[in-house]
């Protein structure tokens, strides 16, 4: 039924940690990132915001492997990375460069389970649960050429949930489509997010979005990228779009970030 | 909508046309020209009785034959040299080298090594259709979206994974280009080596006929060649619209 692993511990928390000391990296002989340290614990919903050239996504490709550090160490669940995992997936922003034109959704879904070696015969029933879960469950069929934007990104975040992540990392991944989806994803990756307890990182340059998600928002400043602001969001869940944002604490965390951002800014 | 379709054949009609009267209006006695209805009778009667199709046939096995070997050569070759750096810089000066040299060119070595008939102009075709090849698929896998190489390593894609999942797919619709291009160079090849030595196919036909003095079949052999080249284009635009038509790239986010 759940396509999260097997039976009971499918509902368990069965994120990592992830963890930033002293990270600093330089790309192009330039320093991007400095003497950056944060904790995410397992199951934490962590959000990043920052000015442009922060470094935002920088920090979310250390954390995927996908780059490395020029100094300090990042390390997962106690492991430093070396590289790539097959735990963490990452949804980036540019769906229609991520997905393979050439494969249908379904088939995109099972490049995830192709890779970790999951047998054809175990693939279909595991690609239709994840594209019903994502709330695409009759366009198996279609090529991502004939999705509109929104369920692009769905089915990225499909393929990526296909890996079982014990951290989900998302880079900007509302940031291209219209409001109305944007604030559909947001609530279907909160449940998604909810039910897998997988840790997340996701970045953002959208301030309310950032609060509205996150258990935490980290503010980061420019030139080079360090941590500038460390919020608690202390929002009951489940989060509504309405209620949520109205909520005096909202406002506040707003007010406070907002001012953050034109500061860092200045 | 039928005026529209009608109109890239007038100018080809009214030429024929011009070109009937003409030849009829002064008697044309030629040794290289002919009346259009002397050339389609000349077409026709090679037609019936069978040389035309023997000829074709021997051209087309040599021209296919080299077409897929050489191909085969250019593609396991560019994809090589497309995903592994140190080979590509290792092998370039020596091919750019040899790039150059025309096809042609290779007559007299290829004559001496292997003799007239259908091995000679099989190698010398397969010689001119790797270079399209390699070339284009090559730059085709260079120019992957960086993107998917990144979804290749984040899933942790072994090498040969990532070039049968994502590479070659990826690079498939620009490689078959290169495929009808190199298609192209073939039968151009095939006939340039039958017109200069290989007393085969098509371009020997036009060679015996020029000496034999019947200018009307040696123009009926030019015209032919030019349809069976623009049958096999037809064939392989339409073949790759089938193949890769629906795979537009994704809607891209702005």
């Amino acid at each position: 039924m759940s396509a999260w692993g097997n039976g009971a511990a499918a509902t368990t928390s069965s994120g990592g940690r992830i963890a930033f000391a002293g990270v600093g990296i330089d790309l192009g002989g330039k320093a991007i990132i400095e003497n950056l340290s944060f904790t995410v614990d397992p199951g934490e919903f962590v959000c990043i915001v920052g000015a442009s050239g922060c470094g935002k996504t920088t920090a979310l490709r250390l954390a995927a492997g996908l780059y490395r550090p020029s100094r300090g160490t990042v390390s997962f669940s106690g492991a430093a990375m070396t590289g790539p995992r097959r735990d963490i997936a990452i949804v980036f922003q540019d769906y229609g460069k991520a997905l393979l034109p050439w494969r249908t959704a379904a088939g995109n879904v099972a490049l995830a389970l192709e890779a970790a070696g999951v047998p054809s015969a175990q693939r279909a029933p595991r690609i239709d649960a994840l594209l019903d879960k994502v709330g695409l469950p009759a366009h198996g069929a279609k090529y991502p050429s004939e999705m509109s934007g929104g369920m692009q990104q769905r089915l990225q975040i499909a393929r990526c949930l296909a890996q079982e992540p014990a951290a989900l990392l998302m880079d900007e991944p509302f940031g291209a489509l219209d409001a109305m989806t944007r604030q559909g994803l947001q609530d279907e990756v909160l449940a998604l997010v909810g039910a897998s307890g997988a840790t997340v990182i996701f970045v953002t340059h959208d301030l309310e979005e950032a609060i509205y998600l996150g258990d935490r928002v980290i503010g980061l400043l420019p030139h080079p990228g360090r941590i500038g602001l460390d919020l608690k969001v202390d929002l009951p869940r489940p989060r509504d779009q309405l209620a949520t944002r109205e909520h005096p604490e909202f406002l506040r965390l707003r007010r406070e970030l907002f001012d953050f951002i034109r500061t860092s800014e200045a | 909508m039928i005026a529209d379709r009608a109109k890239p054949f007038v100018l080809p009609l009214v030429l024929v046309t011009a070109a009937e009267i003409g030849a009829r209006a002064s008697h044309l006695q030629s040794d290289t020209l002919a009346a259009p209805s002397e050339i389609a009778v000349a077409l026709l009667a090679s037609a019936v009785d069978g040389s035309l199709l023997v000829a074709t046939r021997d051209t087309l096995l040599s021209a296919f034959a080299g077409l897929a070997i050489g191909a085969a050569i250019g593609l396991a070759a560019g994809l090589a040299l497309g995903l592994v750096d140190t080979l590509d810089r290792a092998l370039e000066i020596t091919i750019e080298a040899i790039r150059p040299i025309p096809s042609v060119a290779l007559l007299p070595i290829a004559l001496i090594a292997l003799g007239f008939g259908y091995r000679m102009e099989i190698a010398i075709v397969a010689f001119a259709c790797v270079w399209p090849v390699l070339i284009f698929t090559r730059a085709a896998v260079r120019d992957v979206e960086p993107r998917l190489s990144e979804v290749a390593r984040a899933l942790r894609l072994t090498p040969w994974a990532k070039a049968t999942k994502i590479v070659v797919p990826a690079a498939l619709p620009r490689i078959f280009v290169a495929f009808r291009l190199a298609a192209g160079v073939a039968l151009i090849v095939a006939v340039t080596v039958e017109i200069a030595v290989n007393p085969l196919g098509l371009g020997a036909a036009i060679m015996t006929a020029q000496q034999a003095l019947q200018p009307a079949l040696m123009l009926a052999l030019l015209v032919w060649i030019g349809l069976v080249g623009f049958a096999l284009n037809a064939g392989l635009v339409l073949a790759q619209r089938r193949l890769f038509g629906r795979f537009a790239p994704a809607e891209e986010p702005r």
